[in-house]
């Protein structure tokens, strides 16, 4: 029997953890430690639902409703001063609860103070784009719809970023493998030699560091290398690898001037 | 085998490259020599002017935020590199700070001293080698030059600190592996003591210079609210009036005990972020003088401690793997599975020399960071184009896209 591998997480895993050992958790402290946090989460809280708030490592961070993401970017936007939305992206938990988690890192620059904003969004369920309020989120948001498959409704110009905009799958989901998958494998020999040169060129192999240990024409023939492609008809030439020091490095062990020629020109 | 040439069809498959509307569509790019690396933008011209702007990225995508997901936390460390790799000792510095953060480690006080000697030099590297390649596609070949001959000063001595010029992977999470080479500090001090008169060489050549004005100044100007609203960080956002550096603002390392200026602009403009840069080269230098002397007081103070003493995620010094042999157990257990940060995130803001280099890591305690993002500033200053270019003219295209100092392998990662 093959050895059952998940599908909906294929990224590395640590290969041995100790059935004992519990985790321990990067220290939460409460929001009222806080007084400029408690007083922006107060203004919040009394617009819009806050499903739970704490600070971590000097940051607060909240949990909100997915569909009131815009009221509170905007209220903290104008009323709270946090006026630079540095960063959004999401979180793939789709393996655990087919679930996206979706951040919003908020930087106020006269109070000193960041605020990361969340949310859960279901698999397939799209985000209202922020882009009205900050054009930073213009580009995030592509990233985020390039990276994961997640849509943002209202945004300008909904296409990928990163990859080609014929690209096929979301290379930041657990389940896209490292190397890529089918598809990528045959992308750039399907676009520019057409299909029916996959048999000729073959897949592209995005780790370039591996060696097949099965490819026999190649790998396991040393002194007898052909180019790939060629019969082997058994009979192939060697290739005599040799080194200058093979008969011993050259020494002049006793030095003598009669028999030794003295070159005087240097430039012979 | 040969290339099927009409498979290879534009993805704008609308393109028609002159309308009846009298609109040109001019590629700019990716290979465009003052593109900065691999930018390409679609230009819409009206004669001359700029009617709309598409800068489009990916040329340099390597998917570094999914490689992060399948190494350890050392091992990604020299992936960091490649991201701003002008000035690449400040990336391995944000990845090193945010995973510190995460674990609560505190460095010791002589391997913060270098780290912050390294993050300066390569904060000047990074500006030299913008004022070369901008002052270059502006047409000013002698700066280009002399800010190079300058840089390569200064990669001589990182190339003796960490043995690299580029990639200098030369900081480690806990601290650094080496102490400075015995003529770091004087080679440092030989660097610093011409300095000024290097940076008043090139504004002599530059500040009254005609052509330079003329491309400079009132060119490619950014409003303080397009700033922020685009997410501009570091210089970008200064010139614009802004004067926000996070070394100032929320101190990390020792940048609270150095004393330093963060000069600003409310221009907005081409000649306001030139003049920035070169403000910054001065106070990076004020600022190397005082790591000096504090690198001299903790060897004076037998401070010899480089790394963070924490056996559950840093290995102990080489002499106690190789002596003792717990250290050793614990060396061959953090190499093969990597440490296991506490379940949590954490998103940790420095200033690279382009701006807020920002790293978000989520842990679920794991020996692989469950989720890592990288906010590179690059990213935003690219994006800004879309609003800034139009208007502009196509001279000018060269000296904006100089001016927002975009490093592709940032943009892209």
């Amino acid at each position: 029997m093959r050895a059952y591998k998940p599908k909906d997480n294929v990224q590395a895993k640590a290969y041995y953890t100790d059935r004992y050992y519990v985790a321990p958790q990067v220290p939460k402290s409460d929001v009222s430690e806080d007084k400029v946090f408690a007083a922006d989460l107060e203004a919040i809280k009394a617009k819009f639902e806050v499903k739970e708030a704490y600070i971590q490592v000097e940051q607060m961070v909240i949990y909100i409703n997915a569909h009131d993401i815009y009221g509170v970017l905007e209220l903290m936007r104008d009323e709270l001063e946090y006026t630079q939305l540095s960063e959004l992206s999401a979180i793939d938990w789709l393996a655990k609860s087919n679930q996206f988690e979706i951040f919003y890192q908020m930087l106020s620059m006269t109070k000193r103070k960041r605020v990361r904003v969340k949310y859960f969004i279901e698999n397939g369920q799209a985000v209202d784009s922020v882009e009205k309020l900050f054009r930073s989120a213009d580009w995030a948001e592509r990233e985020m719809y390039d990276m994961f498959g997640i849509e943002a409704n209202g945004h300008p110009f909904m296409k990928r970023i990163l990859m080609p905009y014929d690209w096929q799958g979301h290379p930041l989901l657990k389940s896209y493998p490292l190397e890529g998958d089918e598809f990528a494998a045959w992308y750039e020999v399907d676009k520019i030699y057409g299909k029916e040169a996959r048999d000729i060129i073959g897949p592209e192999l995005r780790d370039t560091a591996r060696v097949d240990r099965y490819d026999s024409e190649r790998f396991a023939r040393l002194g007898f290398e052909v180019p790939k492609g060629t019969e082997i008809t058994g009979d192939e030439e060697r290739h005599v690898e040799s080194y200058q020091e093979e008969d011993g490095v050259f020494l002049i062990k006793k030095l003598d001037k009669e028999s030794s020629k003295v070159i005087d020109d240097p430039q012979r | 085998m040969a290339q099927v040439k009409n498979r290879l069809t534009p993805f704008f498959e609308n393109i028609t490259f002159e309308r009846d509307d009298n609109e040109l569509i001019l590629n700019f790019g990716p290979q465009h020599p003052s593109a900065h690396g691999q930018l390409r933008l679609m230009l819409h011209l009206q004669q001359e002017q700029i009617v709309k702007a598409h800068p489009d990225v990916g040329y340099l995508h390597r998917g570094m935020e999914k490689m992060a997901e399948n190494m350890i936390y050392n091992e990604f460390m020299p992936t960091t590199d490649r991201m701003d790799y002008i000035a690449s000792s400040s990336n391995n510095y944000g990845f090193a700070l945010a995973v510190e953060k995460l674990i609560g480690l505190e460095v010791p006080r002589r391997a913060k001293v270098i780290r912050m000697m390294l993050l300066e030099i390569n904060r000047l590297m990074s500006h030299l080698f913008w004022l070369a390649t901008t002052a270059l596609d502006i047409g000013a070949m002698t700066i280009f030059l002399y800010a190079f001959r300058e840089r390569e000063y200064l990669m001589d001595i990182i190339e003796g600190y960490c043995g690299a010029r580029l990639t200098h992977a030369a900081i480690r999470i806990g601290g650094v592996p080496l102490d400075i080479q015995d003529s770091f500090l004087q080679q440092l001090r030989v660097f610093l003591n011409k300095l000024p008169q290097n940076i008043k060489d090139y504004e002599d050549l530059l500040d009254s210079n005609r052509i330079w004005l003329m491309r400079m100044e009132e060119v490619g100007v950014i409003s303080t609210d397009m700033a922020l609203s685009w997410g501009c960080t570091g210089p970008m956002l200064r010139a614009s009036g802004v004067a926000w550096d996070i070394r100032k603002e929320e101190p990390y390392e020792l940048y609270d005990e150095v004393e330093f200026n963060v000069p600003y602009s409310d221009k907005g403009d081409n000649f306001a972020r030139y003049r920035i840069y070169m403000e910054e080269m001065r106070e990076s230098a004020k600022i190397l003088y005082q790591c000096i002397e504090m690198y001299e007081k903790c060897v004076k103070d037998g401070q010899t401690e480089l790394m963070a003493h924490a056996p559950k995620y840093i290995s102990a010094p080489k002499l106690d793997i190789m002596t003792q042999n717990y250290s050793l157990m614990q060396h061959f257990v953090l190499v093969t599975q990597g440490m296991r940060p506490p379940v949590g995130e954490v998103y940790v803001a420095t200033e690279s020399p382009k701006g807020e280099l920002g790293f978000y890591i989520n842990s679920q305690g794991g020996p692989y960071p469950y989720r890592l993002k990288l906010r590179a500033p690059s990213f935003w200053h690219t994006g800004i184009l879309t609003d800034l270019l139009p208007g502009h003219y196509i001279p000018d295209v060269v000296s904006i896209i100089g001016t927002t100092n975009i490093v592709f392998g940032e943009v892209d990662r």
